[in-house]
C-alpha cells in the first residue's frame, strides 16, 4: 500500500540554525507510526516542519502529492489534523469557540466528537485556559478529530498528563487510529508499545532507525539504551541506560 | 465641583478619541506584532476627508456631519487596508523593516498631506450644536464631548459585539493568542490582518472627523500627536486588549486633564504613569504575559 506521508531529505530550521537534517522516511496509510528519539533530537521540529510551521526544504509528500511549497494551512486544508506539544488550546476562548474554530469541513464530526470526549459537551461554555492539561488534551485532540483527514500528526499527547488520563488519551488514540493513520511523537514507551505499529528514531537531528514493528523495536534493549537512553521491559517499568543516574529511581519516559 | 464635572467631560471626551486610535493599535499589534507608526494617517486622511465632506455639501448639517463621518472611517478604512495589502503583507515577522516602512509612511504622508491641504491648520465647522454647552451638575460641557463620547462607546461595542459574535471575531481573539495554532487549524489568519487593519483604519478614521471637531481644526499634524498618547494608552491597557484600551484611554486622558489643569503638567503625568505601569506590569493593565 502506498504511504499516505512521504518525506524526503527533510532539512528543518529555527532561527537561522538547522534542527534536523536529511530526514527520510514514509508513514504508512493504516495504524501508528511511532517518532521516537531523545529529547531535543527533533521530534517536534520534523512535525512542524512536514506542516511549514518553520522553515525547511526537502520534499514532503501527503498521498502523492507534493506539499512542500505550500502555506501551513493550505497543507492542513487538504487533510492534515495536527496535536501540538503542550496542546495550545486558545485560553481566552471556551470549549465551543476552540471547536469552531476548527471546523473546516462543510459536515464536521461533532457526533463522533461529543461520542469520544462526553466531557467536553458539559464544559462547553467553560474557557480553556481554565480546564485542567487532560481536559485540554482533549479539547486539542478533539479539534483534530472533527475533521476528515488524510493522517493525523500528534506530539507528545500523554506528556504531564496523570496515569489514568494517559489511558484515556491512549484509548482514544488507538479509535482514532482505527480510521485515520497516524505519526506519534511519545516519549512514554508503554504508550508506544501499546499503540505504535512502525517507528521511526531520530538521533542528533537525524533518522538513526527505522522499525516495521515498534514492539520489535522496543524490545531490543542494546538498540532502545543506545536511542533513547532507556529500556522498557513490558512490563511497566522502565530501566536507564548505563551511566544515567544508577541507584536513582527508573524513570517512566525516554529522555 | 463644576470644575471637576467639566474636566472630566473634557477628559472622556479626549479618551473617546484616543481610544478610536489605540483600539486598531492594540488589535494589530496583539495580532499581527505590527508596530504601526503610520496608524496616525489615517486619522489624519480621515479627517481631512470628513472636512472635505463638510466644505462640500455646507458644514453646519447634522447630515453632512453623519456623511463626514462615513467617509471619513470608510476612507481611513480604505487607506489602512491598502497598507496592509501593499506593504505590511510582505513584511510579516521582519519587525525592523515594518518599523522602518510606517515610520517612513508616516512621514510621507504627512508631506503628502502638507502638499494637498497646505500646511496651515485648516478650521472646521460642524451642526450648531455642537458649540452649545450642556449643564451637567452645575458645569456647561460642550455638546461635542458628548458626540466622541458616545461615538467611541458605540465603536466599543460594535467590536466587542464583532469579536464575540462572528467567526473572524473568533479568528481575531484566538490569533491574538497564538498565531501559528490558528494557521495550524487550516485558517488562513492573513484574511484577518487585512480585516484588522481595515476595522481599526475605520476607527482612526472616524477619530480624525471627530478629532477635527473636537480641537475645530484639521493639520497634517493632527494624527501625529494624538498617535503618541494612543501608543501610550496601548501599552498600558495592555498590547492586544480591546477592554484594556477602552480603560486606559480614559484613565490617561483623565489624568492628563487634571494634571494639566492642577499642575500644569499633564503630559509629564501621563509619561509617568507608562513608566510605572512598564516597571509594574509590564503586561500592561489588561494585556497578556508575555
Amino acid at each position: 500500500m502506498k504511504p499516505i506521508l512521504n518525506i524526503a531529505g527533510l532539512n528543518a530550521f529555527i532561527a537561522g540554525q538547522q534542527v534536523i537534517e536529511d530526514v527520510s522516511f514514509s508513514v504508512p496509510a493504516t495504524g501508528i507510526t511511532a517518532l521516537l528519539g531523545r529529547n531535543g533530537v527533533g521530534k517536534t521540529s520534523t512535525i512542524k516542519a512536514i506542516i511549514g510551521l518553520i522553515g525547511r526544504t526537502g520534499t514532503v509528500e501527503l498521498d502523492g502529492q507534493r506539499i512542500e511549497k505550500e502555506e501551513t494551512h493550505r497543507i492542513i486544508r487538504r487533510g492534515v489534523g495536527y496535536v501540538p506539544e503542550d496542546r495550545e488550546v486558545f485560553s481566552k476562548l471556551t470549549v465551543a469557540e476552540n471547536l469552531k474554530l476548527a471546523e473546516r469541513d462543510a459536515h464536521p464530526r461533532r457526533q463522533l466528537v461529543e461520542e469520544l470526549f462526553p466531557d467536553l459537551v458539559k464544559r462547553s461554555g467553560q474557557l480553556a485556559g481554565t480546564l485542567s492539561g487532560g481536559q485540554q488534551q482533549m479539547v486539542s485532540l478533539a479539534r483534530a478529530l472533527l475533521n476528515e483527514n488524510k493522517v493525523l500528526l500528534i506530539d507528545e499527547p500523554t506528556k504531564g498528563l496523570a496515569p489514568k488520563i494517559v489511558q484515556e488519551v491512549a484509548d482514544t488514540l488507538a479509535q482514532a487510529a482505527a480510521t485515520v493513520p497516524i505519526l506519534l511523537v511519545e516519549q512514554n514507551l508503554q504508550v508506544v508499545r501499546q499503540l505504535a505499529d512502525g517507528a521511526v528514531v531520530l538521533s542528533g537531528g537525524r533518522v538513526a532507525h527505522t522499525a516495521d514493528s515498534a514492539a520489535d523495536f522496543l524490545a531490543d534493549e542494546d538498540l532502545t539504551r543506545r536511542l533513547l537512553g532507556v529500556h522498557d521491559d513490558g512490563a511497566g517499568a522502565a530501566a536507564p541506560a548505563a551511566g544515567s543516574g544508577a541507584g536513582e529511581p527508573a524513570p517512566e519516559v525516554a529522555r | 465641583m463644576s470644575t471637576v464635572i467639566l474636566l472630566a467631560a473634557t477628559g472622556l471626551g479626549l479618551g473617546a478619541l484616543y481610544f478610536l486610535v489605540a483600539s486598531g493599535l492594540s488589535l494589530i499589534y496583539g495580532l499581527m506584532g505590527v508596530l504601526n507608526f503610520a496608524h496616525g494617517s489615517f486619522l489624519t486622511l480621515g479627517a481631512f476627508a470628513g472636512w472635505e465632506v463638510a466644505r462640500r455639501t455646507g458644514a453646519d448639517s447634522w447630515w453632512t456631519f453623519l456623511l463626514s463621518i462615513l467617509i471619513g472611517a470608510a476612507v481611513g478604512a480604505l487607506f489602512a487596508a491598502f497598507t496592509e495589502f501593499v506593504l505590511i503583507r510582505r513584511l510579516y515577522q521582519r519587525h525592523i523593516e515594518q518599523v522602518l516602512i510606517t515610520v517612513g509612511l508616516a512621514l510621507a504622508t504627512v508631506a503628502l498631506f502638507e502638499g494637498i491641504w497646505g500646511t496651515d491648520p485648516v478650521f472646521i465647522q460642524g451642526p450648531a450644536w455642537f458649540k452649545d454647552t450642556t449643564e451637567l451638575l452645575g458645569a456647561r460641557i460642550p455638546n461635542d464631548r458628548f458626540v466622541c463620547i458616545i461615538a467611541a462607546v458605540l465603536v466599543l461595542l460594535a467590536m466587542v459585539l464583532f469579536l464575540k459574535r462572528t467567526r473572524y471575531g473568533m479568528i481575531i481573539r484566538a490569533g491574538v493568542e497564538n498565531r501559528s495554532m490558528v494557521t495550524a487549524l487550516g485558517i488562513d489568519v492573513r484574511k484577518a490582518f487585512t480585516l484588522v487593519f481595515t476595522i481599526g483604519g475605520a476607527a482612526a478614521g472616524l477619530g480624525g472627523v471627530l478629532a477635527s471637531h473636537y480641537f475645530g481644526y484639521v493639520s497634517p499634524l493632527l494624527g501625529g500627536s494624538l498617535l503618541i498618547f494612543a501608543f501610550i494608552v496601548t501599552v498600558i491597557g495592555g498590547l492586544g486588549s480591546l477592554t484594556g484600551a477602552a480603560v486606559a484611554s480614559v484613565a490617561v486622558a483623565l489624568l492628563q486633564q487634571f494634571a494639566n489643569f492642577y499642575f500644569g503638567l499633564g503630559d509629564l503625568a501621563v509619561v509617568l504613569a507608562l513608566a510605572l505601569v512598564l516597571l509594574f506590569r509590564p503586561a500592561g493593565l489588561l494585556g497578556r504575559k508575555s
